[in-house]
């Protein structure tokens, strides 16, 4: 290579290279004052069929319904009837009540990995009860709340987080890796995005069909980087999938903030203005917001109006997972000095203002669920957990690769039966 | 099951004919199939293996794509999940990379890490190979970068009548399956000497196509040419050059088409090995771990009594594929003769 030739004589500034920072890190003092929150009224609502460049302002701003003080109002407002309010309540206390069972779980030794919500619940619950029970979701792996709030069993969802003998993906997944197909959950990949584009080819077949469900599909901000998400856009726009993506900026991806995927410059809803599709950014801690934008977006894809991208501003409460440690990369106080609050607790303030709650409930609530999630882990707890026992048939490691069972496998299944029978001694059988 | 036999009349066909009726035949028996792709819509595909389709059967049958073969690939694993029998085109084997990641991470692995929950009946359809002066982007062998990974299954056809048995058995099969079609003799079977005008299919027995449906089931190899002197490994164009030279060289070879890379067809290529005691394998991919060496070593796992020489590789060089010297890289006829001439020896 020849050698870099010296700088010549410029009056211009040398070139610099920004590498995005955080604001704060461990130690700061975090002030979000400069987060505009635009008020409740100020985001119109436009028709569901409403082109994308006439509504691109949405992209920028914030839909909202609910204000500081739990009332709900403006053109969003979706009006839910209390005992659905109540539900809503419900499904995002479930959440975090297995949340923080399974985290403790974790701690415990019975499982390898966890992975909590927290703070992020009004998103896919939201979310969930505004679509059809028969439309289809491809997941990340935050999104537990879609399966709680389809009623998925607590103990099948336990039986994968412990990999055990009740586990129906024969502990093959790590932990929160989930397939459901009966709810209309997709086999959570692991790997990132990667279900954007599945998604909407799902959604490309359902419209081929003729069919009328729709397609809905997660990322965090941080993978919105991935190729992944570019293509789904693409193949969206061109081909008017009835899709809806959502991407939720809990604005830190591990310890890379949203700067590392755009943050700085643009929202993530924005994304959206190049591909001339529909974009909504949300305030994701605002349940009704997100129920309100979720069936904004389903109208729109069901009506063959096209895909909408919905940005759920929110924020990562605890680690990314039980293998993170955030006290090591971001202030203490992010989560609390947070100007949008718990999608939890302003739920229970507008209950409350509407006088369809109390805290008396409320904790009576919290304490049923707390009961439920316990008793469900029991019950799976019966079935095993994680590095105790056996709870798979060795052989069902080389199952399920291809349909039937090619010949190369099978000699390799034969050679790890005879492994394990060396190791265990000659009265030993496979489970 | 239909076999060759009550398939009905036959047709002269090439390779591209025989792949085009393949696509023609499953999309009209089956409304579930899709087929799409780069330029493979109202155009009919570069290499004219999509044309007509659109028109016979339809825009949301088979339609053009975005440049994207990592949606094609993602759309494909999605439309597999919600029930159909996607039939993608990636339009050179050189740009599945951009796919791979959808491919190999998320086709090959539905099944296993869904317990059944999801499968993905995807054939993944692409050109690859060289000998058309299409420089290092337009000519590569990915095949063993696709049976390295578990849960895809890889074929590769070396004429019409198998393409077309084994492009039906491909999208019939309920797991991924790439199928890489050698380009190089779509049109024609290849001597290995460029410098001859090419012979077209139409001379060739195996141009005689049956109409309708028929199956030529995957993971069968078939016996190009019988023989008791050395085995020869090859799959591809490289049949054609192998059976050139072998019939030069007066040489009693035994010639496999191994037809399906993965799963292999380990009896067929066991037996011959233990009977005729040599093995020499070729193919045009690079040399490093290339697929020769996992055949090589299969066959020094199995048939290691039986050699009489060590196991000869003949394949590409491990460069890219060049443009203008590309006849200096294929695993042409000097090649393929130096090497028969050595394992004939020891």
């Amino acid at each position: 290579m020849p050698e870099t030739p010296p700088p010549a004589a410029s009056n211009l500034p040398s070139l610099s290279l920004h590498i995005p920072e955080p604001r704060y890190r461990p130690g700061d003092t975090p002030d979000f004052g400069d987060i505009v929150v635009p008020a409740v009224e100020a985001t119109p609502r436009p028709g569901e069929a409403s082109k994308p460049d006439a509504m691109r302002e949405l992209c920028y701003g914030l839909v909202r319904v609910l204000d500081f003080d739990g009332e709900a109002k403006g053109p969003w407002n979706p009006n839910l009837a209390p005992d659905r309010l109540r539900q809503m309540l419900r499904h995002m206390m479930l959440t975090r009540a297995f949340d923080d069972r399974m985290f403790r779980a974790q701690r415990q030794g019975k499982t390898s990995f966890y992975m909590k919500c927290t703070g992020e619940e009004a998103t896919s619950v939201a979310s969930t009860m505004a679509i059809d029970r028969a439309d289809m979701v491809f997941p990340s792996y935050r999104q537990q709340g879609i399966l709680i709030t389809r009623d998925y069993p607590l103990i099948q969802m336990m039986n994968q987080i412990y990999s055990n003998r009740g586990d129906h993906l024969l502990g093959r997944q790590l932990p929160i890796m989930y397939s459901a197909p009966e709810h209309g959950f997709f086999s959570v990949s692991g790997n990132l995005a990667t279900q954007y584009p599945q998604a909407v080819g799902w959604a490309m077949a359902s419209a081929s069909k003729g069919d009328s469900r729709i397609a809905t599909v997660w990322c965090g901000e941080g993978s919105s980087a991935e190729g992944d998400f570019h293509s789904a856009l693409t193949f969206a726009t061109v081909y008017n999938a009835p899709v809806i993506f959502n991407v939720v900026n809990n604005q830190w991806a591990i310890s890379s903030f949203s700067g590392f995927a755009g943050g700085e410059r643009t929202t993530f809803a924005a994304r959206a203005v190049g591909y001339g599709i529909a974009g909504l950014r949300v305030d994701g801690n605002d349940p009704l917001a997100v129920y309100a934008a979720t069936q904004w977006a389903a109208d729109r894809a069901r009506t063959n109006n096209g895909p909408t991208l919905i940005e759920h501003f929110t924020y990562r409460a605890e680690g990314h997972s039980t293998s993170d440690d955030p006290s090591a990369y971001r202030a203490a106080q992010e989560a609390s000095a947070w100007p949008l609050g718990d999608p939890i607790a302003r739920l229970k303030q507008h209950l409350e203002m509407l006088g369809e709650w109390d805290d008396e409930r409320h904790e009576a609530l919290r304490k049923e669920l707390e009961e439920l999630v316990k008793t469900s882990q029991k019950q799976s707890e019966k079935l095993g957990i994680l590095g105790h026992g056996m709870h798979q048939p060795f052989e069902t490691m080389f199952e399920d690769v291809f349909e039937e069972m090619p010949w190369h496998l099978k000699e390799q299944c034969a050679q790890m039966l005879a492994e394990q029978e060396k190791k265990f001694g000659p009265d030993w059988k496979p489970e | 099951m239909m076999t060759l036999k009550d398939s009905g009349a036959t047709k002269t066909m090439n390779m591209i004919e025989a792949i085009n009726s393949a696509m023609d035949v499953m999309l009209e028996r089956d409304d579930k199939v899709v087929v799409m792709g780069e330029d493979v819509g109202f155009f009919g595909g570069v290499f004219r293996a999509t044309a007509g389709l659109q028109k016979k059967h339809g825009k949301t049958r088979v339609f053009d794509t975005p440049i994207n073969e990592c949606g094609i690939i993602g759309v494909a694993v999605g439309m597999g999940a919600y029930g159909l029998r996607p039939v993608p085109e990636i339009q050179f084997a050189d740009y599945i990379y951009p796919g791979l990641d959808q491919l190999v991470s998320e086709a090959a692995r539905l099944r296993y890490r869904s317990a059944n929950d999801f499968i993905c009946p995807m054939t993944v359809r692409t050109p690859f190979g060289g000998g058309i002066f299409g420089g290092q982007t337009h000519s590569q062998s990915p095949e063993s970068i696709m049976t390295h990974i578990c849960g895809v299954k890889t074929v590769i056809p070396s004429n019409p009548r198998d393409a077309k048995g084994l492009l039906i058995a491909a999208i019939e099969d309920n797991d991924p399956v790439v199928f890489l079609e050698p380009k190089r003799i779509y049109n024609g079977p290849f001597s290995g000497y460029y410098d001859r005008p090419v012979e077209p299919w139409s001379k060739h027995e195996a141009s005689a196509v049956p109409e309708g449906y028929y199956r030529v089931e995957l993971g069968k190899a078939a016996t190009v040419r019988e023989g008791e002197a050395v085995t020869v490994l090859a799959y591809g164009t490289m049949v054609h050059v192998a059976k050139t030279i072998i019939e030069e060289s007066g040489i009693d070879a035994e010639i496999l088409d191994l037809r399906t890379l993965l799963p292999l067809d380990i009896e067929a290529i066991e037996a011959s090995v233990k009977k005729t005691g040599r093995c020499l394998i070729i193919h045009e991919a690079t040399r490093t771990s290339g697929f020769g060496a996992e055949l090589a070593a299969l066959v020094q796992e199995r048939c290691f009594y039986h050699l009489e020489a060590p196991v000869e590789r003949v394949t590409g060089f491990d460069t890219p594929y060049p443009h203008s010297l590309e006849w200096a890289y294929f695993p042409g006829p000097v090649r393929i003769a130096t090497a028969l001439e050595k394992i004939m020896k020891d």
